[in-house]
């Protein structure tokens, strides 16, 4: 059997526009919200927002380094931060410069949860206000989901499968999930796997807003504002960004000597078949895909170290939670679970991804990122390592980590170290 | 270089991302600034939004230098 094995990894996140920047900030447990910049909040429930941040920051994100000023004008953010976060991870795994032979062997499997709905706004105004004869021509690519796997293969000339997921804020899990299973079925060797979203606009917030999936009151605090198991949660903080992993078939990267973070040894998937946005009130679709993953890892559920949670900082934190309980036994069999999207905020159709990488650098670096703002942990989390406040130092071989979307979709992926 | 030709380099500069100096009256957009089909029609969108000038779809077809460009500018501006 075909094994897949991560040896790539790009990011850009609140945290910075790079792997180090971001993981060294999300385990010193910096948060990287704040109040939304990109537009004027005063009509709006939702005054902040985890932004990526702009080059001159600290740690900002500098498009010019990777993505052509010709594209950064045509397309939306989440494909910029889409092909940065890519070429990241063809760098980190040495493979910028391939030969003709694995272009052909090497395909994008990067999506996105909604897609560009800031352009989509934009140039909704321009049509109303000056005619469809100065929409952009450029309008429908620069927007279209699966126009980060296209500039992608384009730019670096991957001629292996082109296809990009649609799973709301499973889109990031999703992907990587299917593209390990191209490289399994011998479509390809390499893949480029992930997801990215950019949807700090003021439909993108506004939409969520009235959906009452916000968070709208620390607009005040907001780096308080994502609070994952904390009785005084209240809807989620909207981050933005992108992650993408390479990921290649064992013996391929064996063979070429390259760095192996991580073997992908599970992928669950499976529908709550309940609501539009509300979770399964009993967890029933999270713990089949829990299960899935665990069953195809072919590993028990005490294997697990560390369980990287979908954790919004809504309600249905303990709805996941329950769920995780009966898979794992109530104290996780040991596991300890965090919520990044208590640092981050969530990243929609990134978070998947970007959550991911982080539990592919918590088996790296043997410690588990934090859960922010735990102050005041809600019932049900008794005897649970949430890993409140502060970073862990911990043993960790194999993790889990889950993701959830709009629509009752789920997705888990199982990955471990390789010795 | 006239006002418009001026106008025009720094039009081209911004939309294709490529140096002021290869922008000469003599350089083909496709050519010589890597543009393809849409840039162009996104050039002549803000041509004629700059200058408030016009430029029918049969018109624009027949721009394929930064000199045709100019060119028809200078003789439909109002």
């Amino acid at each position: 059997m075909r094994r897949v094995v991560v040896t790539g990894l790009g990011l850009v996140t609140p945290l910075g526009g790079d792997v180090e920047t971001t993981w060294n900030n999300l385990i010193a447990g910096k948060s990287g919200a704040g109040p939304i910049t990109r537009f004027d909040t005063a009509d709006h429930k939702c005054k902040i927002a985890c932004e990526v941040k702009p080059a001159d920051h600290e740690y900002g994100f500098d498009p010019d380094r990777r993505v052509d000023h010709k594209v950064q004008r045509q397309v939306d953010p989440f494909i910029i931060y889409g092909i940065d976060a890519a070429g990241q991870a063809l760098e980190d795994a040495g493979l910028v410069d391939m030969d003709d032979d694995l272009k052909l062997r090497t395909g994008c499997s990067i999506g996105s949860g909604i897609g560009g709905l800031p352009g989509i706004e934009s140039e909704s105004i321009v049509l109303h206000e000056r005619g469809p004869g100065r929409v952009s021509p450029h309008f429908v690519h620069g927007r279209l989901i699966n126009l980060i796997s296209g500039q992608v293969s384009i730019k670096y000339g991957l001629m292996g499968p082109n296809h990009a997921v649609v799973t709301a804020c499973s889109t990031g899990a999703h992907s990587i999930g299917d593209a390990a299973r191209m490289i399994k079925d011998g479509d390809a060797d390499v893949m480029l796997a992930g997801g990215a979203e950019s949807t700090v606009n003021p439909l993108g917030v506004a939409g969520f807003a009235q959906a009452r999936a916000l968070n709208m009151s620390f607009n005040d605090r907001p780096t308080e504002a994502s609070r994952p198991y904390d009785k005084g949660r209240d809807g989620f903080v909207m981050g933005e960004g992108a992650g993408v992993v390479v990921l290649e078939e064992y013996e391929h990267a064996k063979a070429r000597g390259a760095k192996i973070y991580a073997e992908v040894v599970g992928y669950g998937l499976s529908g709550d078949a309940y609501h539009v946005t509300a979770p399964h009130p009993e967890g029933k679709g999270a713990e089949l895909s829990m299960r899935m993953a665990l069953r195809k890892a072919g590993m028990e559920p005490s294997d697990i170290d560390y369980i990287n949670a979908h954790g919004t900082s809504t309600m249905a934190d303990t709805i996941e939670l329950g769920a995780a309980k009966r898979v794992f036994g109530d104290d996780l069999g040991g596991a300890s679970m965090s919520s990044t999207k208590s640092a981050i905020g969530h990243l929609l159709g990134g978070a998947g991804a970007v959550e991911s990488i982080f539990c592919i650098l918590a088996i790296r670096d043997q410690i588990v990122p934090p859960t922010l703002n735990l102050d005041d942990p809600d019932e049900g989390t008794e005897g649970v390592d949430l890993v409140p406040h502060t970073a862990k130092q911990r043993e960790v071989k194999a993790v889990l980590n889950n993701s959830f979307g709009f629509g009752g979709t789920n997705a888990s992926l199982v990955m471990k170290k390789v010795d | 270089m006239s006002d418009t030709a001026d106008r025009v380099q720094k039009i081209v500069v911004e939309h294709l991302g490529v140096e002021a100096d290869k922008v000469t009256q003599e350089a083909s957009f496709i050519d010589d600034l890597g543009a393809d089909s849409l840039d162009i029609v996104e050039l002549v969108m803000a041509f004629e939004e700059e200058f408030g000038v016009e430029i029918p779809d049969d018109a624009a077809e027949k721009i394929a230098t930064v000199g045709d460009a100019t060119k028809y500018i200078e003789e439909h501006k109002g």
